[in-house]
């Protein structure tokens, strides 16, 4: 797994790469009531703003950690987003992309350098 | 946030882990660690416990005090009888709302309280028209609400005030407790003036009811939008009369034509012929028809295609109690029949919602 400094994290699936929200991210958002997800075969720029997501506080948007097409989204979200506090890191994907240079994945932090960043 | 003011539960506040923000001049606690759907839902069942010692605290003394504060508000204060406490509201040349507030009759004082960020301002305005006002800088107030604040607060106090408004001085160990029952939740509670020094042992003792926890500004802002009430600064302002911000409950009929003691206070002219003629514009609420939660400043369309808009969401938040979105606005007039469709626009989507009426959730005062 790797991390972005928006708090994001990234998964390699086979030639996708999944993304949600960290933990850290959810406890600071609050409570999720909202979440609106891209349209399947958008074509997005790395840091377009892809997905709303409102919490009893604010809302916020997660951008896309890379250019690529978005092939897959988390639909279980937009009628339980409670998910993005219950589940961050498993079932509160967000979206699945097929990236145009999957190299580009590897240029995000680990574990250890993230877990320096919020600490 | 080193010159921000610090009310005498912030340690409290602190070691309960509330999450301390700034506020209007203050360091509060916008949430502990249930969060702001918890708290919010922990005050409909049972009791929420909130500082809310940043609001203004002011005595006014003295045979006359009613009648002179009178000359600053739509109300029947001289009317106001010991043991009771009145919704009222400053009011400006223009018929704008300076600030709203609540005037409460103990007897030998009136003890008037007024919103954290205009406290000031209030203050000033008070002793412009020639108030002999006494700010009280000594006292905390906390507010305890929900349906079991009775059961908390006569545990520790033995006695409280019976109904909704009813205000009673209570000896305590704790000091002299100032109690009214009334809060800003749509709950049956109670907001009690206590001094500074005992505030924090008279907190900790209602705490340990079980039924009673700690509760944040974030949860007290989503219980006020569901029980319709306004916020200052957002909901009304100085822009906005009492009769545009849908608020003529509060202007006494001692105080409008033909009353007793019409007019004589800021702005009277204004409001009469607003009340005689009717506003153009009236707070509503409003509901979102998707899921989309829709703040304050998003703008109000007639149509999915019109031009200009026709009103703004003044609040706007996700109702923890209805489970959906929920907003306050202003739109024109005739538009605010329950039930008329209008567009927010929302990042660039024109998205579909309906004027409503408030309270959203409704109220438990006990009447």
């Amino acid at each position: 797994m790797k991390y972005t400094e928006d708090h994001e994290w990234l998964r390699v699936e086979d030639d996708l790469i999944v993304v949600g929200i960290t933990e850290h991210a959810s406890t600071q958002l609050g409570d999720v009531v909202f979440v609106e997800l891209p349209e399947i075969e958008t074509v997005v720029a790395k840091d377009d703003e892809v997905v709303v997501i409102e919490s009893v506080k604010a809302a916020s948007d997660i951008t896309a950690p890379l250019d690529g097409e978005i092939v897959e989204v988390n639909e279980a979200l937009t009628d339980n987003p409670a998910l993005v506090n219950e589940d961050p890191l498993g079932e509160a994907w967000f979206f699945k992309i097929k990236p145009t240079d999957m190299a580009e994945y590897d240029s995000y932090m680990d574990e250890d350098a993230y877990q320096d960043m919020i600490s | 946030m080193t010159d921000l003011k610090r009310t005498p539960l912030y340690a409290l506040n602190e070691e309960l882990g509330g999450k301390m923000v700034p506020f209007a001049g203050w360091e509060m606690p916008v949430q502990f660690a249930p969060g702001v759907m918890k708290e919010h839902l922990h005050t409909r069942a049972a009791c929420g416990l909130f500082d809310v010692s940043h609001m203004g605290q002011v005595v006014l003394r003295g045979a006359g005090a009613a009648e002179a504060l009178e000359a600053l508000v739509p109300v029947d204060l001289i009317g106001l009888k010991p043991g009771r406490q009145r919704y009222a509201l400053f009011t400006n040349d223009a018929g704008g709302i300076l600030d709203d507030l609540m005037v409460a009759n103990y007897g030998d004082r009136l003890l008037i309280v007024v919103n954290a960020a205009n406290a000031e301002a209030d203050i000033a305005h008070m002793r412009r028209a020639g108030l002999e006002i006494e700010p009280l800088e000594d006292r905390a107030l906390i507010a305890l609400q929900g349906p079991a604040a009775e059961a908390v607060l006569e545990a520790v106090t033995g006695a409280v005030p019976g109904k909704f408004m009813d205000v009673a001085e209570v000896e305590s160990s704790h000091g002299d407790l100032w109690i009214s029952r009334s809060g800003y939740t749509g709950e049956d509670g109670f907001e009690v003036s206590v001094p500074a020094r005992h505030a924090e042992e008279f907190a900790r003792k209602l705490l340990a009811h079980e039924a009673c926890e700690p509760i944040g500004l974030g949860a007290r802002d989503s219980l006020r939008l569901e029980a319709g009430l306004p916020l200052h600064g957002h909901d009304i302002d100085e822009t906005t009369t009492p009769v545009e911000a849908a608020l003529t409950f509060a202007l006494s009929q001692a105080r409008r034509a033909g009353g007793v003691r019409a007019g004589g206070y800021p702005g009277a002219s204004v409001i009469e012929e607003q009340l005689a003629g009717g506003p153009a514009r009236l707070r509503t609420g409003l509901l979102p028809e998707g899921r989309a939660p829709m703040r304050e400043g998003v703008p109000l369309f007639a149509s999915e295609d019109a031009a200009e808009p026709v009103g703004t969401i003044t609040s706007g938040a996700y109702s923890p109690s209805l489970e959906r979105p929920i907003a306050m606005g202003y739109v024109p007039t005739e538009a605010a029949d329950p039930g008329t469709g209008l567009y927010a626009e929302l990042r660039g989507k024109r998205l579909p919602l309906v004027t409503a009426p408030m309270p959203f959730q409704p109220s438990t005062y006990k009447r």
